[in-house]
């Protein structure tokens, strides 16, 4: 039987950060363990008591929370050197010590907290929505045949939680690749009936400084999105679109949106 | 180079490493593969190269400038890379860093036997035959770096094919890139095999 003072304990290695600038560091800690903990409620113990384990008082450790349940993105670091979401990282099954640390792709605000702004900017740049404002009603828009929206919304499962452009080669501080989320959304608002009205213009927007040939079909990005989005499949379905947009664009054709 | 033209630069190095640069290799590799029938075959084989008629502009563009353009921005597109094998241990993750890796070592080839064949020649140096191959590849070292040079291309140009396939759109499906990476294969192995014979009959 296990007593209170036999407590299992929880090896975990922070890769911190104070600030955006300064030098990062390892720090170790260990935390009761309880059944069925995540790597989220492993942290949650740190912060109740920010201990380290020489027994030192520090800081509690900062990261990026919101759903708890895999949907919203938030969460998402590099847990034993793979990025993924902490709230689904179940303690039972991750080697141990832990080792966490922030994506670093991403600008780091501090600790495991990232700014994933450039994921937004980039959704801004391809239009990344079905435009319906005007300033009458404009009615129902084309229907979508009940299958295609079955594999749309496998596409529309995207949380922008960075996991894809922290595993991709080509998405980093020296290279300005959008990666392969915000692409793949080309494709989810090209799809839509609605959407497609203005694929051109999504098309020519992944077709500028940072698009969609920035690609190297490395195809890391498929194998670590959470949510099992096809995203090299998507990235090589909009390669054709841009080829013939290309054409398009060179000849002026005047078939904008067919 | 303006960022805003990425797209056609990348589109345009990508079929360049196909046509003509990839269809130049493999003519380079099968005409070499003359070697394998004797001293007199390779030399008419490589006179009437030679003799083509206009010889100078063919060389420049069908082979020089396209392989510069693709050499010279295949090295920005190398280095603008951050390679992670340790974290995702996938084939195409290691096919995407020896992509790279072949291009540079490609570079360093390449410029080494431009210069010791056509150079030398251009100059008057050396004449270009089979005894001037015969002489280069009977030291061991220079045999071993001509038959790693002859793979690097072979792979390259062979996940090359596979990358153009995906990159102009033409394999879209899981399925479809899985039968091109064969299809590549077979290529790749069926021309290392030319390339490497034709470099072991002049030993």
């Amino acid at each position: 039987m296990v007593t209170a003072t036999e407590t299992k304990k929880v090896q975990i290695e922070v890769y911190r950060q104070d600030t955006p600038e300064s030098t990062p560091y390892w720090e170790k800690f260990e935390v009761n363990y309880r059944p069925n903990m995540n790597v989220i409620s492993a942290l949650m113990e740190i912060r109740r008591n920010p201990v380290n384990a020489d027994g030192k008082a520090t800081t509690p450790v900062a990261w990026d929370m919101s759903c708890l349940e895999e949907v919203c993105g938030a969460c998402s670091m590099v847990i034993n050197g793979k990025p993924r979401q902490s709230c689904s990282a179940l303690i039972d099954q991750l080697v141990q010590p832990i080792k966490l640390a922030p994506m670093k792709t991403f600008p780091v605000v501090r600790d495991l907290q990232v700014d994933r702004t450039r994921m937004f900017d980039s959704l801004k740049k391809v239009k990344a929505w079905v435009p319906i404002d005007g300033s009458y009603d404009l009615g129902e828009g084309p229907r979508m045949p009940e299958r295609k929206r079955q594999w749309a919304y496998e596409l529309s499962k995207c949380m922008t939680c960075g996991v894809c452009l922290e595993a991709c080669p080509n998405v980093n501080s020296g290279a300005s690749f959008m990666g392969p989320a915000p692409l793949s959304q080309v494709r989810l608002f090209n799809a839509h009936p609605t959407g497609s009205m203005n694929k051109d213009e999504r098309l020519n927007a992944i077709m500028g400084d940072g698009g969609l040939a920035n690609c190297g079909n490395a195809q890391n990005c498929v194998v670590a999105c959470p949510k099992g989005i096809p995203l090299t499949t998507s990235i090589a379905a909009l390669n054709r679109d841009t080829t013939v947009q290309m054409f398009k664009n060179f000849f002026g054709s005047d078939h904008m949106v067919d | 180079m303006s960022k805003d033209r990425e797209f056609y630069w990348r589109r345009l190095h990508s079929l360049l490493g196909i046509i003509p640069v990839g269809l130049f290799v493999a003519q380079h590799l099968v005409v070499n593969h003359f070697a394998t029938r004797g001293e007199d075959a390779f030399n008419s084989a490589s006179h009437f190269m030679e003799s083509l008629p206009f010889r100078l502009m063919l060389e420049i563009f069908v082979i020089y400038l396209p392989l510069m353009f693709h050499a010279f921005y295949g090295i920005y597109i190398a280095f603008t890379a951050k390679n992670n094998p340790q974290r995702y241990g996938t084939l195409r993750n290691y096919l995407f860093i020896l992509q790279r890796i072949t291009g540079i070592f490609l570079v360093v080839f390449i410029a080494w036997h431009v210069f010791e064949t056509r150079f030398q020649a251009a100059i008057g140096a050396k004449e270009v035959n089979f005894n001037m191959m015969a002489e280069i590849l009977s030291n061991p070292w220079m045999l071993g770096f001509y038959i790693v040079g002859v793979i690097s291309a072979t792979f390259h140009l062979a996940n090359g094919i596979w990358s153009f396939l995906v990159s102009w759109g033409i394999t879209q499906s899981p399925q479809s890139q899985r039968i091109a990476t064969y299809v590549t294969l077979v290529i790749f192995l069926a021309l290392s095999v030319v390339g490497v014979q034709a470099l072991l009959a002049f030993v």
